[in-house]
């Protein structure tokens, strides 16, 4: 393991290990900060969109002359409006810009309108007449698998296909389709720059990858196209696809006029894509100790009717499906299936989350067959550094503390578990629909392991530039900071390597630096951040050496106890350093699934404790408390809000929130329906995190998004199970899995 | 029509033209876009104001129900470079990450600690319920609000 000194920086605040207060806490705080939704520009014209109301129909007509007889209508665009690339797509461009002859979700956009104003623009759009005719919808996963729908099959093999355990445990597991639901919903402002291109401000994790598709399905240069970060809402995975970008600048240029489009709630829910239903089957095998001998499993996904991610998600779901335990005989067959259900992509846990709630129920069924407790058996497998990866085979180079997890939960004091007088307590709340007699405790364990960074051979980097100005240290990148704190772990870094007290984190847009790559798989701080660091410390050596000395910071350069150059002399000279910052190469695995997949690892153990009315199928989650490997903990504030965050989203998968789909028709597309978790229902949390550096991020760190949101479901579920003794196969757990 | 009310302190008339709610009255005809659209159902709190001294959710507010109130948005709860005490425990604690519903906490907090300045923790998560927060897990705001009642800060 290698160990990196942090350069020691005397009387500074907010340097790294610190809590400085956030930069945009203030306006956000005071109302005044610019989300996308808050955008607007002089004759502005709104945008709607109208939706496909089947989940399969041939498109036998689209009349829209109703809609442009609306006065104050605009544009009314259909396919044949698009002029460049008819697709668009994350990975692979299959989903239509607007539907052309078929449609293939519920949901799914036809045509889009421009007015005067919103209310116009829903006018006009529900006056387009479009003529369907209605096909049967393809929504059951085994039966697209049948019938060879697929995005990805996966197949892993690893070490003798013949061992058979002591011991052997089998069980099937269903997770439900869970959604982002990020506080914001989609929005946009589109404004035409008056000589063919276009500049636009979105709700996005990835201005690069939008601006890329955006000149596609336009026709346009790259040039012509500048996608800007703005006031993000929230996003969780939700972010990553385009949605109404294209519409937006398609608008624009048609009508030369600044364009913008906020979703309602029920459309966010079908203009973004969700966490992949999933189901599993598992067959362990282990000696009569416990140790794992064998694991079969396999793990078929529903990517719904477009690409997205599913592939990766696939790939993600199949690579992590033995967890972080020792096994030398693996076999995982994994299917992404093609339906008419709602598309599903990126979301907290990629593929991570599904799986973990199937191989956790599992070790806890050995640990049971076997008779001992399920942290120990979990201790007699953990996967450590040095150990090859159970599926992929890849050595694990960087600190991967399953051991100190599993200790470490071990440790922290037990508590909630004894019953509570008070009513907001209670399975079902104040309410007291529970009755006190039927309520039973449990406590659950579970562990998780997920990559960081992109895998598979991705080209990953980040690009970031660091600038010495009469206002401080700015840094420039094109990174998304959507709240989990990017803008003070950067501003941290600056001030750390370069000594300067104000430091500055700037967004700028895809025109003006290269790619930060997505916020997701959890890689802004290390991979954003390995770029800041490794440009602050280029400029800092420059800057020492023009000057001859040993020291910068807010008053100059020093040599020893001697000003050598106050920094008005050093502004002299114009300070910037660009650079683009990779981290170590991974590479697509062979037919076997074997190979040198991922950049880097973190590990992360949760305990849950319930209070379940079994009689009523109640449940209460008193505590979730963690142990998270996080290299390095560089904000610790945030890095709590992180793992509180995560583990919230953990829960409210295990109990209540699910995207109920019937017939490829999303039932309950709104808050009142899909149940997010409110402060009544949010659990205690302790967090104790693991330091072990080593990782190749910035001093050490890991990225700590993804992390709390692996095993905090399956720690719940498995706390029910030990409440009630049922088989909980399926989360999110309802009512009828517990009473019926 | 015209509605008049005084908001934030200030006599203001706000032209009604069709069946509007609050929210969209407050965004888009007087330029005050901290309050948030979030759900337009009243089921996330993301959109609170005072209305008359009493916490609303104004999406399901109409327009013109407002005539003659008194309404207090989450513009008119900082003073200048001053925030109000539970913006200022919002932003030590950390309780701030993407920050759309955090004008409907704040505005909810002022509710609270202006009819009850020393809330237990459960008269915190109480008054807090109709608020919701997906990046938190609530763990800071409980933290933000707990220091505030205990004189903390």
């Amino acid at each position: 393991m290698t160990t990196k000194t942090i350069r020691p920086v005397a009387d500074i605040d907010g340097v790294i290990g610190d809590s400085p207060l956030r930069p945009d806490g203030i306006p956000k705080l005071k109302g005044e900060f610019d989300f996308a939704q808050d955008l607007s520009a002089d004759l502005m014209l709104w945008g709607a969109t109208v939706r496909s109301p089947h989940p399969h129909a041939r498109i036998v007509s689209i009349d829209i002359a109703p809609a442009l007889a609306i006065g104050g209508v605009h544009a009314v665009l259909t396919a044949d409006d698009v002029p460049g690339r008819a697709v668009f797509g994350l990975e692979h461009p299959d989903q239509p810009v607007l539907a052309s002859g078929k449609v293939n979700y519920w949901g799914e956009p036809v045509v889009v309108v421009a007015a005067e104003d919103v209310r116009t623009a829903r006018a006009a759009a529900r006056a387009v007449v479009v003529e369907y005719e209605v096909l049967e919808p393809l929504v059951e996963i085994d039966e697209a698998d049948r019938r060879d729908e697929v995005f990805r099959r996966m197949r892993i093999r690893r070490g003798d296909q013949d061992v058979t355990g002591d011991v052997i445990v089998e069980g099937t597991y269903e997770v439900g389709m869970q959604d982002q639901a990020p506080l914001g919903t989609e929005a946009g402002l589109a404004v035409p720059d008056g000589s063919g291109g276009v500049d636009l401000y979105a709700t996005t994790q990835f201005v690069h990858i939008d601006q890329e598709q955006v000149v596609a399905s336009l026709g346009l240069r790259p040039d012509q196209v500048r996608s800007h970060p703005t006031g993000i809402g929230g996003a969780f995975g939700a972010r990553e696809d385009v949605n109404l970008h294209i519409h937006l600048c398609l608008l624009a240029l048609h009508t030369g006029r600044p364009v913008k489009m906020v979703y309602h709630r029920s459309e966010s829910f079908t203009g973004h894509v969700h966490r992949h239903p999933a189901r599993l089957w598992y067959r362990h095998h282990a000696d009569r100790d416990g140790r794992l001998v064998r694991v079969e499993a396999t793990v078929a996904i529903d990517g719904g009717a477009y690409a997205s991610t599913t592939s990766a998600v696939l790939a993600n779901a199949a690579y992590f499906a033995v967890g972080p335990y020792r096994c030398d005989s693996v076999a995982v067959d994994g299917v992404g299936t093609r339906t008419n259900n709602p598309p599903c992509g990126a979301m907290r846990g990629f593929g991570a989350v599904q799986v973990c709630f199937g191989y956790e129920a599992q070790m806890d069924r050995l640990a049971a067959e076997i008779g001992i407790e399920p942290l120990e058996l979990r201790r007699r497998n953990a996967l450590a550094t040095g150990d090859p990866m159970p599926t992929t085979g890849q050595i694990i180079q960087t600190p991967l503390p399953t051991i100190d997890v599993i200790d470490s939960l071990e440790a922290m004091p037990l508590m909630g578990t004894s019953p509570s007088e008070n009513p907001s307590d209670l399975p079902g709340g104040s309410g007291l629909t529970s009755d006190a007699a039927h309520i039973v405790a449990g406590v659950g364990y579970a562990l998780g392991i997920k990559n960081l960074g992109f895998s598979e051979g991705s080209d990953d980097y980040a690009q970031a530039r660091v600038r010495l100005t009469s206002e401080g240290a700015v840094v420039e990148t094109a990174a998304i900071e959507v709240g989990q704190g990017l803008v003070s772990v950067l501003a941290q870094i600056l001030r750390t390597e370069l000594g300067i007290s104000r430091a500055i984190v700037r967004h700028v847009d895809t025109s003006q630096i290269d790619s930060a790559g997505s916020t997701s798989a959890s890689r802004q701080t290390q991979i954003s951040g390995g770029a800041t660091l490794e440009a602050a410390r280029n400029l800092h050596a420059r800057v020492l050496q023009a000057h001859g000395g040993d020291r910068l910071d807010d008053e100059g350069v020093w040599k020893g106890d001697g000003l050598v150059a106050p920094m008005s002399v050093v502004l002299e000279a114009h300070w910037e350093e660009t650079v683009t910052f990779r981290h170590p190469p991974t590479f697509a695995s062979d037919e076997d699934g074997q190979g040198v997949v991922h950049a880097d690892f973190a590990v992360a153990g949760h305990r849950a404790v319930v209070s379940v009315d079994a009689e009523l199928g109640l449940v209460k989650v008193h505590r979730v408390d963690t142990a998270q490997d996080v290299g390095k903990a560089l904000n610790p504030q945030s890095v709590r809000g992180q793992i509180e965050g995560g583990i919230m989203q953990g829960v409210g998968l295990a109990v209540m929130e699910e995207l109920v789909v019937s017939e490829g028709v999303i039932k309950n597309p709104n808050f009142t329906d899909y149940l997010l978790p409110t402060i009544l229902d949010a659990p205690d949390v302790e967090a104790l995190l693991i330091e072990q550096e080593g990782s190749w991020g910035p001093y050490g760190a890991k990225g700590v998004g993804e992390s709390p949101t692996i095993s905090s479901t399956a720690a719940v579920a498995a706390a029910i199970r030990d409440a009630t003794g049922r088989e909980i196969a399926r989360v999110p757990v309802r009512p009828q899995d517990i009473a019926l | 029509m015209i509605v008049s009310f005084t908001l934030n302190g200030e006599r203001a008339t706000a032209r009604v033209m069709a069946p509007t709610s609050l929210l969209d009255i407050l965004r888009d005809e007087m330029a005050l876009p901290g309050s948030k659209s979030a759900c337009e159902q009243g089921e996330c709190g993301s959109c609170s104001v005072m209305l008359d001294d009493e916490l609303v959710c104004s999406c399901l507010v109409m327009a013109v129900d407002a005539e003659g109130s008194d309404i207090r948005t989450v513009e008119g709860m900082s003073s200048g470079d001053f925030l109000h005490p539970v913006q200022e425990a919002m932003h030590q604690a950390g309780a701030v990450q993407c920050g759309f519903c955090t004008p409907g906490f704040v505005v909810a907090a002022v509710d609270l600690f202006e009819k009850n300045p020393k809330p237990s923790r459960d008269e915190i998560k109480e008054a807090l319920a109709g608020n919701l927060c997906r990046c938190t897990g609530y763990g800071a705001i409980l933290r933000a609000f707990e220091d505030l009642a205990g004189g903390q800060k």
